[in-house]
């Protein structure tokens, strides 16, 4: 397979626009302004392009949702929130290749007409941000932005905005809030961003890795994109695989690879010889998957839909024999009862009756009705509220109790954690 | 402590301001200024930031308190944030806690008598590949062994 994303990684000075330039880089902007922002739309339709941020909409539709001609400016905000537990890999997108970032920025704004973007990046990625101003400030240098951009008559100018520690400005819309100088909580939809976004203004949010992958489809053409993959999975998705294995890393794989080849060629398999016990494929808040279903299923949407998880952010988290399954919801409990923005009553309530309930299971105080109760919970939290946060623990206490009953109900008949706890090292 | 923006952070901050159709987008920049220069924000800082930016003391508050990165009690030199989360836990960042809170004498939460070292653990920080790790100031401690953690604490004087 040919790199789209990761071309240019580990290249030396890969940060810089020499280096990027050498290797084709800003090459779709000749192509770009030679068609119609709604040409351009129409491309990055017929890729199939999905959002890499977790829900997985089609970019091109997202951008024909914007109203035209409302007489207010369009804007595009790019996510570099990435807060999921398990995902890593915009942060190398930031570290590895900026340019791309930026070179992309540029055809979706001018598909989208839009002449202002706002890159919104988490407040712990102080480097990633340094490293971004700085190939911001070479684009600026060489006529990459600003007015008239290569002659084109098209302007276009990049802000960052910092975030400061909160997991739950990663929904579109209480980033929305936040880079409006408020705290993060979540905007009721509709209205959609789309109409209403940013400063009352039409808007499209997109993750840095969607927006990383359009001067491929620019330079390349949609027809080629859309054949890298299967079906409605077009093209090549980032994977940054975490936990127990022997090479975690981000990898770059056409989507509808084969999950048990991807475990064994690009991640070097379960670490120390053990066995695979479970995996959660897509971040923290997708659904867990045995040993078994995982080593059968392929990397795209549908094939993990049908396998009943998601593929969400790409963030892989592979879990080895020896992990409690009991702990490990545990420790999933406490971060989203520490994140929930509180606005609804079940996500508030909800995630802090889960972590109760998991804190005193997992200590081994935990009684039998625990188990149905936790069901219940992940029911009444599930579709009941402003954003998904509250599903996002509803699929994982869903799927662990239900995958993994047998260890549960161990610790509450024992009155004690069986496992011995991970080693360090 | 009487706080006040100097001359050159003032034209700094009507930089900030004239990349957003709305003045009061630009706290979050703003409290990142004061925060990187005091290492904290304190509440003459929030007013001078309310002041500045046209609102209210509480406006100002309110987003401070939901974020949190930003301290609102002058915080030791050095702030070591272990990540907590799955993916750094199955990597053992409970024991790496436990050896940090050995070494220093403190418990997750608390700082050091000297003022050298605050403890805290934070929730994922998109550094699950290379676990368990830390962030101290802008830096992130990855792939941490105790030997590593020996010379940092060493290093961080
Ligand atoms: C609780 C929560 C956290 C999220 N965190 C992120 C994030 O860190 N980064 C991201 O790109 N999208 C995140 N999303 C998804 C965004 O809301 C949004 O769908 C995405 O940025 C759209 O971009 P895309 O269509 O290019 O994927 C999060 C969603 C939820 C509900
Ligand atoms: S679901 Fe949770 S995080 Fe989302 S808006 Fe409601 S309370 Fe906030
Ligand atoms: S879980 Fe620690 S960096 Fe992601």
């Amino acid at each position: 397979m040919e790199p789209i994303l990761t071309k240019n990684w580990g290249k030396p000075n890969s940060r810089k626009l020499v280096t990027y330039v050498e290797s084709g880089g800003y090459g779709s902007l000749k192509k770009l302004f030679q068609m119609s922002p709604a040409q351009v739309i129409d491309e990055v339709k017929a890729s199939g392009l999905r959002g890499r941020g977790g829900a997985g909409f089609p970019a091109g539709v997202k951008w024909g949702f914007v109203p035209k001609n409302t007489g207010k400016p369009v804007y595009l905000v790019v996510n570099a929130d990435e807060s999921e537990p398990g995902t890593f890999k915009d942060r190398a997108i930031f570290e590895n290749d900026p340019h791309m970032l930026i070179e992309g920025i540029i055809c979706a704004c001018y598909a989208l007409s839009s002449h202002v973007c706002y890159v919104y990046i988490r407040g712990e990625f102080f480097l990633q941000w340094e490293i971004f101003e700085a190939a911001l400030q070479e684009a600026r240098s060489n006529g990459l932005l600003g007015t008239n951009i290569k002659g084109s008559g098209f302007d276009l100018e990049i802000h960052t905005h910092r975030g400061a520690g909160a997991y739950i400005c990663g929904e579109e819309t209480a980033l929305l809030e936040s880079l409006e100088g408020k705290r993060g909580l979540p905007r009721i939809k509709p209205p959609f961003p789309a109409v209403k976004g940013a400063f009352g203004c039409p808007t499209t949010v997109n993750n840095v890795e969607t927006i990383a992958s359009v001067p491929w489809i620019i330079e390349h053409g949609a027809k080629a994109y859309a054949a890298i993959g299967v079906g409605k999975s077009t093209g090549t998705k980032l994977w940054s695989v975490c936990g127990h294995v022997n090479r975690p890393g981000v990898y770059e794989i056409p989507l509808g690879f084969p999950f048990r080849t991807f475990l064994q060629e690009y991640c070097g398999g379960v670490w120390k010889g053990r066995k695979l016990k479970a995996v959660i494929v897509g971040g923290s808040s997708v659904p867990v998957l045995t040993a078994n279903e995982a080593m059968q299923v392929n990397l795209d949407y549908e094939s993990l839909q049908a396998a009943g998880t998601l593929l969400g952010s790409g963030g892989m988290i592979v879990l080895d024999e020896t992990t409690c399954m009991v702990a490990a919801l545990d420790n999933l409990s406490d971060f989203y009862h520490h994140e929930s923005c509180g606005q609804c009553t079940p996500c508030r309530e909800g995630t802090g009756w889960v972590e109760k309930i998991m804190n005193r299971v997992d200590q081994g105080h935990g009684l039998t009705e625990d188990l149905g109760l936790l069901l219940d919970l992940a029911d009444n939290m599930q579709g009941r509220t402003i954003c998904t946060f509250a599903d996002a623990l509803a699929m994982p206490v869903r799927s662990f109790v239900q995958r993994f009953r047998s260890e549960f109900e161990e610790h509450i008949k024992l009155g004690r954690c069986p496992f011995a706890g991970p080693e360090w090292m | 402590m009487a706080f006040t923006f100097s001359g050159p952070q003032l034209e700094q901050i009507e930089t900030i301001c004239a990349r957003y159709p709305a003045r009061r987008a630009a706290i979050l920049p703003v409290l990142w200024m004061v925060q990187e220069q005091e290492g904290w924000i304190s509440a003459e800082a929030t007013e001078a930031v309310a002041k500045v930016l046209d609102l209210t003391p509480a406006a100002v508050y309110e987003v401070i308190t939901f974020y949190t990165m930003f301290q609102r009690k002058s915080c030791a030199r050095h702030h070591l944030q272990v990540c907590r989360t799955l993916p750094c836990w199955l990597r053992g960042s409970a024991k790496l806690l436990a050896y940090l809170e050995k070494k220093l004498g403190i418990k997750a939460g608390e700082q050091t008598a000297d003022g050298r070292f605050k403890l805290s653990t934070v929730e994922c920080l998109a550094s699950c590949g290379t676990a368990p790790m830390m962030q101290a100031g802008h830096r992130y401690y990855e792939e941490l062994t105790p030997e590593k953690v020996d010379k940092i604490l060493e290093e961080l004087k």
